[in-house]
């Protein structure tokens, strides 16, 4: 499942327009499925700033555990506490309810270096693991 | 060999069937790495082992009359502790990694760290580190990833050992951490120099309880300055100590470590030995090292496996909270199967039983002219400073020709201190071994004395 | 079954504490006591003693069956090991004895076990020197990457990264990352070693060093070892050995010939003492000549009058790693090992540990993919990405099925660079009708994955619990009885 109005990074985070500036960030729902039950998130706190491409938190399941990487830089506006408290929305619903931050961000054409959903999907076809 | 159970004829057959000949099984190393046979002598046979092995172990005194702790004790060990920690099917057991054929040492575990929260009055506590050295080091780190800060202020009443390791371990990094020793404890924490060296910056403060002195401290009002500026408390503990003393729990620390051993391990001249860590739940993400949770199978039958390992190397590789992979299992449970034989009461009466033979002793000696207590203010639990009229180091040293180890000279530690004892009383000390001891103290002092005369 | 503290009943006394035969002198002042007793279970010697036995029963270990735990070196724990470490002169000996004055002379015992070891280690490795105080292998690295840290402080290196190969055990970048280092990850080549064209990318001035496991965790020898060692030295780095899995060469390849600065040696693997459930374990530390002055002190030296001391003046030393001299219980097992096995008896080791791996993988072949088909040293992965593709059994599944099948699984998942791996390490004590059981099993659960793949689902169904919600475990945290 792949969210047609994303923009993908390689590390499987996506992002979405809100407007004004401002993104959605999540992760996509293979990278969700690969990872298993998730029992734990970091994510970082309103105000922080990120960069695109740093790690902005970490999601752990029962195996493994992944960094998670910013599609866009900017600061951190709002946390999901809602999936923080209940991971299972990540995989019921990775690209509505399951989001995970929301950015403004400091340069939105940061925006077009990611993956659209077309490439996204090729990407995984080919290149992901 | 009589650890290898294929015979020549067996490996003969293996080989031909695998289409391998003997040296093929090293082809793959260049012929310039392969070594060509160790210069060490050839494998004895089992008898021969024992021989030799009693004869060494006859080269060690091991039944010196004990007065020596600094931290490492001679308790007393029941049977049964070496009964149900001998049995193979824990001690030959690797990690519980398998839960279903490890639900022995994985409840042993639940239970161990069960222990440990209710001794110190903690929420949370791991599947045992290295030693309390190593625990208390591990503490440092861990206050340090919780606060994102980086100076560590050390109390110089924490064990000089325990002190030693932190300094070896914080200097010889690539990176730096700024830690700050205080000096001069009058027998408790110094807190004029705990307070003066907290800043925005330190992660924790580190101080021990009892103390390396043997004085009892209450840390409640420094757990509470140290919040104040957002640093962690760590407290370093004697776990006999807590079947009487108040709890680092009860005091407001965050983080408690300390060494097991007095928990029915042997004194082993110094390991193996047994690390525990225990903290307030919201930390338990940071606790470095195994910990072990209780969950169900799915006809809902009550089981136990390794928890939270995300936190851990074999999965977060560089960003583990630490490195620790084995840790002391079978430590634990011997800790564990300790504390159930002693139980409540028998925890209690131990502790009592420790404070009041060291309380005659402190009366023995001090009675000895020219012995004096060296913090004569402070109250201590079954460990004490003494300062007598000459050089401790030679008093001790007399003291094992006439088969005392009598206590440990704190001038090697502590600047001035070289007339100053240490020294431990357990349970296992009799009324007769201390009077004896205060008899050899008071005739070596005089025979000294009656020298510098 | 009940946990213990849910056995327990008020006034229950499970050892006699001796009367009081002294002056009750207790001084201590109310305020610094606890508020109430500590929780613990009130039990008979007989309650507590059923307890831990029936928690036994729930365990396996090595003298139960066959354990071919990869990477971990499960062999049979010698009983002999066992006794001689328990005589009382050991047992019961103070660590602070040889540090009083003219203490030693009351320990020369130990300080002989702990001096004789260290030489044997030094002719098995090739090494200068030895410290004996890491408790633990990933402790020994630890140690070596403090020393490694020392070493570039000293010669005014600026070096900020390691090096350590996509094979290797976790505590590697674990190790080196607490001793403050970056990590940097060198990719496999196809033939399962450490790609010396890529390893040749990423060196630079700033390589402090390199980790490397030999053989490496796939089990294989990697003949340009050599080069690899020289190439990490020509950027003035260092090349710190994993010892373990010391098993494969022991007495075949000493490390330091191989170029190695730096070994940990796990007692707890090669020199046969017991894994203890998770530990103790040991990880005494090698190195080079140029290095010994960086080793923790105290070191135990042999005097002219042949009498053993500790020795403190090292000035460049590291300092403590431990409080003493390391876990001198699991030493002194290793050290009757040495005695048993001696000089031939260590070579038999590594060549039958060898056999039975390379006789395993051999066996499995038709029936698993062998990713990396070649000789392997001690140990042998395969990988159930066949089986996965075809019926959707995983490793953890094959796993499973084994217990029901009376064995300890091998590793599973790793190392992580192949899909679905089961590592597999029979070590030299197991007899060739061992292995052929164990072959069988895996051969019976390879048919059986492909006719009847959900009964290996829902493998085990002879243990006392089936496999548990580790999710559960994570997420609804209980990890003690308070």
């Amino acid at each position: 499942m792949i969210d047609p109005e994303a923009r993908y990074l390689r590390t499987h985070e996506w992002a979405k327009k809100e407007g004004g500036g401002i993104f959605s960030v999540g992760l996509s729902s293979y990278a969700v499925e690969q990872l298993g039950d998730i029992v734990y998130m970091e994510l970082p706190q309103p105000g922080d700033t990120l960069e695109q491409s740093g790690t902005f938190g970490v999601v752990e399941s029962v195996k493994a555990a992944s960094d998670l990487y910013a599609p866009l830089g900017g600061e951190v506006l709002e946390v999901n506490q809602v999936v923080v408290e209940n991971p299972d929305l990540l995989k019921e619903d990775p690209y509505e309810e399951g989001w995970l931050i929301k950015i403004k961000a400091s340069n939105p054409s940061e925006f077009e270096d990611l993956m659209d959903a077309k490439e996204y999907k090729h990407f995984l076809e080919t290149e992901a693991e | 060999m009589p650890y290898i159970s294929n015979t020549d004829q067996q490996r003969a057959a293996m080989l031909a069937e695998i289409g391998l000949k003997p040296e093929d099984l090293f082809s793959d190393v260049p012929p310039e790495l392969r070594c060509g046979g160790l210069n060490l002598p050839e494998g004895l046979s089992e008898q021969e082992v024992c021989s030799r092995l009693e004869a060494i172990a006859s080269q060690n005194s091991a039944s010196l009359r004990c007065f020596l702790g600094g931290g490492f004790y001679d308790h007393f060990i029941p049977s049964a502790v070496f009964a149900l920690t001998g049995r193979s099917e824990f001690y030959t057991a690797y990690t519980p990694y398998q839960p279903e054929i490890s639900q022995g040492m994985l409840q042993a575990i639940y239970e161990f760290q069960s222990m440990i929260c209710r001794l110190t009055e903690m929420e949370a506590s791991n599947a045992s580190l290295y030693d309390g050295g190593t625990a208390l080091y591990e503490a440092a780190m861990m206050a340090l990833r919780l606060t994102h800060r980086s100076k560590v202020i050390v109390d110089d009443s924490v064990n000089p050992i325990y002190r030693t390791m932190i300094r070896s371990y914080l200097r010889n990094r690539n990176v730096d951490v700024e830690l700050a020793e205080t000096e001069n404890a009058q027998g408790l924490a110094n807190r004029s120099a705990i307070l003066e060296a907290l800043d925005e910056q330190t992660a924790a403060v580190i101080v021990q309880n009892p103390n390396f002195f043997g004085c009892i401290d209450d840390f409640s009002d420094l757990a509470a300055a140290v919040h104040s500026k957002g640093t962690l408390l760590i407290v370093s503990c004697y776990p006999i100590s807590l079947g009487l003393l108040k709890t680092p729990g009860a005091m407001g620390a965050d983080i408690v470590t300390g060494e097991g051993q007095s928990l029915g391990l042997p004194l082993s001249f110094g390991g193996p030995y047994l690390g525990f860590m225990a903290t307030r739940s919201e930390y338990v993400r940071q606790m470095p090292g195994r910990i072990v949770g209780q969950t169900t199978d799915a006809k809902g039958r009550r089981g136990y496996v390794l928890t939270l390992q995300a936190r851990e190397q074999h999965i977060r590789r560089e960003k583990a909270t630490s490195n620790i992979c084995s840790n002391e299992a079978l430590c634990a449970l011997t800790a564990l199967v300790y504390l159930c034989l002693l139980g409540k009461e028998g925890l209690q009466q131990t502790a009592q039983l420790c404070a009041d033979k060291a309380g005659y002793a402190y009366e023995r000696l001090t009675a000895i002219p020219g012995v004096r207590p060296h913090f004569p203010a402070q109250c201590w639990f079954n460990e004490m400073v003494l300062d007598l009229p000459c050089e401790a180091a030679e008093v001790t040293a007399r003291l094992l020709e006439r088969g005392y180890a009598a206590g440990f000279p704190l001038g090697r530690y502590y600047k001035g201190m070289n007339r100053s004892l240490l020294i431990a009383v357990t349970e296992k000390r009799t009324r007769e071994e201390i009077e004896m001891l205060a008899e050899e103290i008071g005739a070596i002092v005089e025979s000294l004395r009656s020298d510098i005369r | 079954m009940k946990l213990v503290f849910e056995k327990s009943v008020p006034c229950r006394q499970g050892l006699r504490i001796p009367e009081r035969d002294v002056p009750a002198g207790n001084r201590l002042k109310k305020e610094y006591l606890r508020e109430r007793p500590a929780g613990l279970p009130e039990l008979s010697e007989l309650d507590v003693v059923r307890h831990f036995t029936g928690l036994s029963r729930r365990n396996f270990g090595v003298d139960n069956n066959f354990y071919p735990l990869g990477s971990c070196t499960m062999k049979y724990n010698p009983k002999v090991c066992e006794r001689l470490s328990s005589l009382p002169g050991f047992l019961y000996l103070h660590p602070l004895l040889p540090q009083l004055h003219s203490g030693g002379a009351f320990t020369q015992g130990a300080l002989r076990v702990l001096y004789e070891t260290d030489r044997m280690l030094r002719e098995i490795c090739g090494m200068a020197a030895f410290t004996m105080q890491p408790m633990a292998g990933a402790h020994g690295e630890l140690t070596g990457i403090m020393m490694m840290a020392a070493y570039h402080r000293d010669r005014g290196n600026r070096k900020t990264t390691v090096l350590i190969p996509d094979s290797a055990h976790g505590t590697n970048p674990a190790s080196a990352a607490a001793a403050g280092y970056t990590v940097k990850t060198v990719p496999s080549d196809e033939s399962g070693c450490m790609s010396i064209a890529a390893l040749k990318e990423m060196l630079t001035e700033q390589t402090a060093g390199i980790m490397l496991t030999c053989p490496n965790t796939l089990g294989l020898f990697n003949p340009h070892i050599k080069e690899v060692c020289e190439l990490v030295h020509s950027v003035d780095g260092l090349a710190y050995c994993d010892g373990a899995n010391l098993n494969a060469i022991v007495g075949k390849v000493r490390p330091a010939d191989a170029g190695f600065d730096m070994v940990h040696v796990n007692l707890h693997k090669t020199f046969a003492t017991p894994h203890g459930g998770g530990g103790p374990g040991a990880g005494p530390v090698g190195v080079v000549e140029r290095l010994a002055g960086y080793l923790p002190v105290p070191l135990v030296v042999r005097q002219e009058d042949g009498t053993y001391a500790l020795e403190y003046d090292h000035p460049k030393s590291i300092g403590c790693v431990s409080p003493f001299y390391g876990n001198f219980g699991v030493i002194l097992r290793a050290y009757v090992y040495l005695l048993m096995v001696g000089r031939e008896g260590l070579e038999r080791i590594a060549e039958n540990a060898v056999l039975n791996a390379n006789y395993i993988k051999e066996k499995l072949k038709p029936y698993y993919e062998v990713p990396y088909p070649g000789l392997c040293k001690h140990e042998c992965v395969i990988s159930a990405v066949s089986q996965l593709h075809e019926s959707g059994i995983h490793a953890l599944d094959i796993a499973k099925a084994l217990i029901d099948a009376g064995f300890h699984p091998p590793t599973m998942y790793f190392p992580t660079i192949v899909k679905e791996a089961l590592m597999i390490e029979p070590t030299e004590c197991e007899s060739r009708e061992t292995l052929d059981a164990f072959i069988e099993a895996m051969i019976d659960i390879a048919e059986k994955a492909k006719q009847e793949p959900q009964t290996l689902k829902a493998a085990p169904l002879t243990t006392p619990v089936g496999r548990l919600d580790e999710t559960k475990a994570a997420r609804q945290l209980n990890i003690a009885c308070l």
